[in-house]
């Protein structure tokens, strides 16, 4: 049985915004499903019915094993939620609202306490759990969200947007933090406008656009599917380009260059074609400036998909070890 | 649901004591307003009609005691508001909890707060030379009507920071507070109110509530206005937080 499993779901508003239209989408148990797409695309839409604060207009959704519309508590008990504000009482103190979300979740109150310093300890956030909230950054912020919805040790977490407007070093503790939930077994739905965290993360990845998912896949596959890695080369001495592109032709396509590049040519080796490229290149006499080995990217897929590019796709994003 | 709601409650108190802008207008305007009032209206005891007290001041201190209650369900309605624009009433939309206990919740905290009102007020009258003529049992009464009263404020502050969604909405309230106040018997008999303040006043359910906290104050504890003012605040209590479930179903609803 799906750990989520989604058949056509719409969501049209009042005023006849059609925001979700019609998504089919499962996420097998244990595994960490990302929901890649730019600001408006349904993401969030999405999310908030699967957690159930939103009623679908159209369609079925079913969340451990459970419909999202018919049986919304049976839901809530089984699922963590992390919304993409994290919503924070910021007059509480970390501990506080660690010990309010278990007993909203009828955590023994025996048992309240051990989870609430288990937890902050997990997030790193032990020494400011006697703060008052308001006073955390906003990466602490998020951190004591993804712990609070950890409380219940939920069978499904639902991440929205988790590390949006997060510094690196903060992005890089909860992307740990995913990790590690996926190594222990927890399903995991995120949504992210960050291609990196998606390829990083995920196990599979759906890319909605328009309240539609364009294109479904395992990061590898997707970028399979819009072409082969390509070496981009700028050579010293440009003044026989046609030449080297006829050289280059034996590794595969040499595709229109960039703006800057000399010479584009898809190599399905990948990393293991840049010696052999350079080697025929330096026997024939030409001294190579520069060269990088461009992978296709989920922006990539995403272009191809709608023709557009992903809104932040040119965002720095750190990777973390 | 008990724990729950118990929960609730100490957040929302817990809240008041840390944001004094919550709790502090409760006490200091009430209290500007008394010593306004009891500063410059103390010889309009003696006007033909005005019931027998021993000072405007032990008037008065129903008067204040009504506008607090009334503040504080204001202020229950801005506290909501702001935790639906914070996102805070996602989280507790999202667990297992009854829906009633996210209501029920704010409106222990409301009645608690009241009863806070209720003994400063009380206080307050005493070390200024308020005397509670119906001694322990009339101080008893007072507290009861003020608490039933304070959580029908707090329900009808929640319903319309429920149906509004954003607190600046619910402050917009306060002028209308005011207004309602001034057409009852809160601060003057309504014998002595001109047409058609006395009129209103006559089926404005505050004149009651406001005779029924000042009676115990200035006189013997009679059961006619005691009962007529636990009548009101029950009143508005029930109708209050009918309206309260109401506007919670349709903010689900409407999600």
């Amino acid at each position: 049985m799906a750990a989520i499993d989604v058949r056509g779901l719409e969501r049209e508003y009042r005023s006849g915004l059609k925001a979700v239209r019609g998504i089919d989408l499962a996420v097998a148990p244990g595994e960490v499903y990302g929901f890649l797409g730019p600001n408006g695309a349904g993401k969030t839409t999405t999310v908030r019915m699967l957690v159930t604060l939103l009623r679908p207009t159209g369609g079925s959704a079913t969340v451990a094993g459970f419909d999202v519309a018919t049986q919304p508590a049976q839901v809530r008990k089984r699922i963590g939620v992390a919304l993409q504000e994290a919503a924070l009482d910021l007059l509480m103190t970390g501990r506080e609202l660690m010990e309010l979300q278990a007993t909203l979740h009828g955590i023994p109150r025996r048992d309240v306490r051990a989870r609430a310093e288990d937890l902050v300890g997990r997030v790193g956030l032990s020494q400011a759990a006697g703060r008052r909230v308001g006073t955390y950054s906003g990466g602490m912020r998020r951190r004591l969200d993804l712990a609070m919805a950890l409380i219940h040790e939920p069978e499904v977490l639902f991440l929205d947007e988790p590390t949006t407007g997060l510094d690196p070093t903060s992005r890089a503790t909860l992307w740990d933090e995913v990790r590690r939930l996926k190594a222990e077994g927890t399903t995991v739905f995120l949504t992210t406008q960050y291609l990196e965290e998606a390829d990083q993360l995920a196990d599979r990845v759906g890319i909605i656009a328009d309240g539609v998912i364009v294109a479904e896949g395992t990061p590898a596959a997707l970028k399979a599917e819009v072409g082969l890695p390509h070496l981009d080369i700028t050579l010293m001495d440009c003044s026989d380009l046609t030449r080297a592109r006829e050289l280059l032709q034996a590794f595969g396509d040499v595709r229109p260059a960039p703006a800057g590049v000399d010479v584009s040519v898809a190599v399905a080796g990948g990393a293991t074609e840049i010696a052999p490229v350079v080697r025929v290149l330096d026997e024939a006499g030409f001294t190579v400036a520069s060269l990088e080995l461009v992978a296709p990217s989920l922006d990539d897929v995403f272009a191809e998909k709608t023709g557009r590019r992903l809104e932040g796709a040119a965002e720095p994003v750190a990777a973390p070890a | 649901m008990t724990r729950v709601v118990l929960a609730l409650a100490r957040r929302a108190i817990r809240a008041n004591l840390r944001k004094p802008q919550f709790l502090a207008p409760l006490l200091i305007f009430p209290t500007l307003f008394l010593a306004v009032n009891v500063g410059g209206l103390t010889s309009t005891t003696s006007l033909q009609g005005f019931p027998e007290v021993r000072g405007f001041l032990d008037f008065q201190l129903a008067g204040a005691l009504t506008q607090s209650l009334l503040l504080g369900g204001v202020s229950t309605g801005i506290a909501s508001a702001l935790e639906i624009e914070g996102g805070f009433f996602d989280r507790l939309v999202a667990s297992p909890i009854p829906r009633v206990a996210i209501v029920l919740g704010r409106l222990v905290a409301a009645g608690l707060v009241a009863g806070v009102q209720v003994l400063f007020f009380l206080a307050l009258g005493l070390a200024f030379g308020a005397e509670i003529a119906g001694g322990v049992p009339g101080v008893l009464v007072v507290l009861v009507i003020g608490i039933v009263a304070g959580v029908g404020f707090g329900a009808l502050g929640q319903a319309i920071g429920l149906r509004a969604r954003n607190a600046s909405t619910v402050q917009g309230i306060f002028p209308l507070v005011l207004v309602i106040l001034f057409v009852s018997s809160a601060f003057f008999p309504r014998a002595l109110l001109s047409p058609p303040s006395d009129t209103i006043s006559r089926f404005n359910p505050l004149s009651y509530l406001a005779d029924g906290l000042r009676d115990p104050i200035i006189s013997e504890v009679s059961w006619t206005p005691v009962l007529e003012g636990l009548a009101a605040a029950t009143g508005i209590a029930v109708v209050a937080m009918g309206l309260s479930v109401l506007a919670l179903r349709g903010r689900l609803r409407d999600a």
